[in-house]
């Protein structure tokens, strides 16, 4: 089987060539049958890699351990679920779901647009049939999905148990779906400058793609984040880490694209902007999928030492000078005459939005860069921290939400001086109000969260004012009650009112930002059980501990599973269990802790951490089985206006316990692993009638919760802003626009 | 003034500020950046009181918790060298020895300080793709 | 025989591949009139081309139209601004009709908008 998915791969390679070749022979020649079948060949390539993607997953399900990246990454006892989504544990098969994703993303995006700017989706055919040719050239030149090893062994190594969280195995596919939407508006960028044609028909189709990107990046991001502060013992959300930089970075640049598009639609203005801008964030996606894989950073999702850092540089520099060189060559058909009018316009608000974007894509760049450009410059290699990351794009984010409640207030164009400044009454008084709350309220310190806060404050002015007195218009019109005027206001205006929706929830999350990385209360010590820690206004006592046994065999059906369950059975306190949570835990060492609040009781949380067993038998028959790389799990009590997180690191090291483990590798056969169970329980019981102090690291963070909720309705605003208007409703709209268009044009004539 | 003179103005003005901040981040971030050294390194070159990036395997059997403490070594990548570690702070899972870490450490003394919740532990050298294991910041 | 299996299965995936992407190709050599509209002109193309950027700019100039309004509307600008960014977008439609009427007099009918052959 192994076999077909080698030959799917050269397949597509031979489909990518092709497709170059008819594509750009039909748009040259005007055969428009060629480039139909350049675009087919993306179907093509589509139905190949599914087919090769097939493969790949039934020899996952299937415990082929041929394969050598089913070997590599998956194991008989990992839980199915996590076999499926192994696919894309390994460098082979993230490749292969990077194209695949890929390659049906094109097909859409060429589908939709099939009739429709045909030069240019030719020429986007051939860049997007280059791309999917580069990663397919490095599976069968570089890193093979396809690889076998004959004899095939036994068993795999099974899933690094850091991955066994299905957010973990989700976050992947929908940051490559991100990443390889970024190319496609790549692709079409590139189309149009080589078709020479950046013009409204054009807009109107790439908007689309750059929207789709910008919201799969997006959410990927976002689950990235929610991943490492729920999941992971650290409890953070945002590091400054290169990966989590490489993915935020095309996003800005998309953000910053969707506005900019919009000054281009209406005044023809900035088409080298935004054309640069469509590059760029293609190129930054590329960067981003080449950090992860090449261990040029010190990162901790760096793979390091595979020899994909060369042929990835290639590319990048392929993009980049060609982006370059098209626009240079391009600048006189990208001019214009146009002009902004005015600085107190919405296209100036706009202007300097895109600008604080691409200021802070430069410091985020340059601060993820900078151990390569540090040592190319002083040959020292050195590299700056969260710290200094901060300092820079605190100001910047600062900027850009006051800048989203400056624009609803003022009109396109050119706005009324004496109108804009009564627009800014109820904005500025919420902002004020903000600020008297906060300082009455005993919030003095942490001047940028307050200052966040305001800003806030007057943002939700700002779009609050553009509702009630949209509304209020609408009724004047309508006369409908206010709840259906406010839905067929939305209705008829989503681009703007989607877009508002969109804003809010930008400045939810930055206040949820401001607000859990300013005012959080931590607390880092050692309990013992019944002891009790103050962290903020919080009580977090150690009730008692908690332990349980999982081996990954049948434990009712086996002799040796019989033993254990009756030596469990007077043992009290300890669980035997088969392994419910899909952890795939040896031991489970915990806690139970009771959070309470001025006496009241609040939560309680069970954090834990799970010891794996490791293949290696230097580490002993019982050591082994706990020798693995050991996981924690943290408990969690979110709440609107806070959360309580904890983590535990329980002493599994105390002389008694690691006399039992002595003895076990001692006496009992590596072979045997049921035998070496029964020293783990006897491990586990002894744990729990003594239990050693604890380390527990608590936090408590006010307001993590907004983070996610304001990404929702980024969510909920995007989709709105983009669904399309009922087609009825357009048609209704043209007819008597240009009705009106007539009368208005006799009027302004006569006017002139 | 005419519209052309006023946007030559206004162009000029901006790109002048963004030469300002430009130049600006840079220049500091050349003076807050922690130069990544390995052991032998920073044995040869390190000052009290400037933070070093230490990156290097985690030394066998160097591994003992004191209370809240954590002492490591860090040696070499290519073995050689090691030097000891005072740590405090969260410790990432896949933490063990044998791993290749990264913390930040500064001298005091004659002993290596270890920055509160600083330390990163890479992936297993056999490639696995897991996209995090912990980082912590401080 | 799992190795027949996997040669039947490449053999299907080519010939699939082969059938898709061919396809275009072999419609061409069919006579006009038994599917759709055949457009092989590079002349047609550019004013197929030129017709959809002009329907997509009227649609924006609408739309512009409509949010000068509601800014209008929402108390952004005063009547008499309004009035004259109103009359300048109007006389921007009015010109985009116009070329509209004057390509489709040119070339009527040639290449409307929507999916083409394959």
């Amino acid at each position: 089987m192994a076999a077909l998915g080698r030959v799917c791969l050269l397949l597509a390679l031979v489909v990518c060539a092709y497709g170059i070749g008819a594509s750009i022979y039909g748009v040259r020649t005007g055969r428009v049958e060629w480039s139909e079948s350049g675009r087919r060949a993306v179907y093509a390539l589509a139905g190949i890699l599914t087919v090769a993607f097939a493969v790949l997953e039934v020899a996952f399900l299937r415990n082929d351990f041929a394969f050598n990246t089913v070997a590599d990454t998956s194991s008989r006892t990992t839980p199915t679920f996590y076999k499926a989504a192994a696919v894309w544990a390994s460098q082979e098969g993230s490749l292969l779901l990077w194209a695949w994703l890929m390659s049906l993303w094109s097909s859409l995006a060429l589908f939709l647009t099939r009739g429709r700017i045909r030069d240019v989706a030719a020429y986007a055919t051939a860049i997007i049939l280059g791309f999917g040719g580069f990663f397919i050239s490095l599976m069968v030149f570089y890193a093979q999905p396809f690889a076998i090893t004959n004899p095939a062994p036994p068993e795999g190594v099974g899933l690094d148990p850091l991955l066994r969280f299905p957010t973990m195995m989700i976050h992947p596919p929908m940051l490559y779906s991100g990443y390889t939407l970024c190319t496609i508006p790549l692709a079409f960028g590139m189309g149009a400058l080589l078709a020479r044609r950046v013009d409204a028909e054009w807009i109107r189709v790439i908007r689309k793609f750059a929207f789709a990107a910008w919201f799969f990046l997006g959410i990927g991001v976002l689950l990235g984040a929610r991943w490492s502060y729920s999941e992971l013992g650290w409890g953070g959300y945002w590091g400054w880490d290169a990966v989590e930089n490489a993915a935020l970075l095309p996003w800005l640049t998309g953000t910053a694209f969707l506005h900019s598009l919009m000054i281009q639609e209406k005044r023809g203005m900035l088409k080298v902007w935004n054309v640069s801008l469509v590059l760029a964030t293609g190129t930054l996606a590329i960067m981003g999928t080449f950090l992860v894989r090449s261990g040029i950073l010190d990162s901790i999702h760096a793979f390091g030492g595979q020899t994909l850092g060369v042929p990835f540089v290639v590319l990048i520099a392929v993009l980049i000078a060609g982006s370059i060189y098209l626009v240079v060559t391009r600048r006189e058909m990208l001019r214009t005459e146009h002009r902004i009018d005015s600085l107190i316009s919405r296209e100036a608000a706009f202007l300097a939005n895109n600008l604080v974007l691409v200021g802070l894509v430069f410091v985020i760049l340059w601060g993820t860069y900078f151990p390569l450009i540090s040592e190319a410059l002083t040959g020292q290699e050195s590299a700056v921290g969260p710290p200094w990351f901060d300092r820079y794009t605190v100001p910047l984010a600062l900027i850009l939400v006051l800048l989203s409640g400056i624009g609803p207030a003022i009109a396109w164009r050119r706005a009324s001086i004496a109108n804009a400044r009564r627009n800014f009454v109820t904005p500025v008084a919420v902002a004020l109000l903000t600020l008297c709350a906060l300082l009455i309220g005993g919030v003095h310190q942490k001047p940028f969260a307050i200052a966040m806060f305001c800003c806030a404050g007057f943002v939700f002015g700002s779009i609050g004012q553009e509702f009630f007195r949209g509304v209020r218009a609408r009724r004047a019109m309508a006369h409908e009650a206010a709840p259906v005027a406010l839905v067929a206001l939305v209705r008829r205006n989503r681009r703007r009112y989607g877009g508002y929706i969109v804003h809010i929830g930008i400045v939810v999350l930055f206040v949820g930002v401001a607000a859990s990385s300013s005012f959080q209360h931590e607390s880092e010590l050692g309990l013992s059980p019944g002891q009790s820690s103050r962290v903020g206004a919080y009580t977090i006592r150690y009730v008692r501990a908690t332990a349980s046994v999982s081996p990954d065999y049948d434990s009712a059906n086996t002799q040796g599973g019989r033993e254990l369950s009756a030596i469990m059975r007077s043992q009290p306190g300890v669980t035997l269990g088969p392994d419910t949570a899909h952890t795939g835990a040896t031991l489970s060492l915990g806690a139970v802790l009771d959070v309470t609040k001025h006496g009241r009781h609040v939560a309680t949380l069970y954090p834990s951490e799970g010891f794996y067993s490791s293949e290696e038998p230097t580490q002993g028959s019982v050591g082994h089985l706990i020798g693995g790389q050991p996981v924690s799990h943290v408990a969690l009590d979110s709440g609107v206006t806070r959360d309580v997180w904890t983590a535990i690191a329980p002493n599994i090291e105390t002389p008694r316990l690691k006399r039992i483990v002595t003895l076990g590798d001692k006496t009992l056969p590596y072979s045997n692993p049921a035998e070496g169970m029964v020293a783990i329980a006897a491990l586990a019981s002894a744990y729990m009638r003594n239990p050693p102090q604890a380390q527990f690291h608590l936090i408590v963070s006010p307001l993590v919760m907004w983070i996610w909720l304001g990404g929702m309705i980024v969510v909920g605003g995007g989709l709105i802003a983009i669904w399309p208007a009922p087609s009825a409703v357009r048609r209704r709209l043209s007819v008597r626009s240009r009705a009106r268009a007539g009368a208005g044009a006799e009027q302004g004539l006569a006017r002139a | 003034m005419n519209p052309a003179r006023k946007r030559t103005v206004r162009l000029v003005v901006a790109l002048s500020v963004a030469v300002v901040l430009a130049s600006a981040l840079i220049y500091t971030s050349f003076s807050a950046a922690s130069p990544a050294l390995s052991p032998s390194q920073l044995l040869r070159q390190a000052q009290p009181g400037r933070s070093y990036l230490l990156t290097g395997t985690v030394l066998a059997h160097s591994v003992a918790r004191d209370g809240a403490v954590l002492n490591f070594s860090v040696a070499d990548r290519a073995g050689g060298a090691a030097v000891g570690v005072a740590y405090t702070g969260t410790v990432p899972d896949p933490f063990r020895e044998g791993r290749e870490v990264i913390v930040t450490v500064e001298k005091q003394g004659g002993q290596y300080i270890g920055e509160r919740n600083s330390l990163i532990t890479k992936c297993p050298s056999k490639y696995k793709e897991t996209p995090a294991s912990e980082k912590q910041s401080s | 025989m799992e190795a027949l299996i996997v040669i039947i299965l490449a053999l299907a995936v080519l010939m699939a591949v082969i059938f898709v992407v061919s396809a275009p190709l072999r419609a061409v050599h069919r006579p006009p009139g038994v599917g759709g509209v055949r457009i092989n002109d590079v002349q047609i193309n550019q004013s197929t081309a030129d017709r959809a950027d002009l329907e997509a700019t009227r649609e924006a100039k609408y739309r512009e139209i409509r949010d000068t309004e509601l800014d209008y509307r929402t108390g952004k600008l005063s009547q008499e601004d309004y009035a004259a960014v109103d009359g300048t977008l109007r006389a921007e439609a009015v010109e985009i009709l116009d070329r509209l009427q004057a390509l489709e007099r040119e070339s009527p009918g040639a290449g409307e908008l929507g999916p083409g052959p394959g």
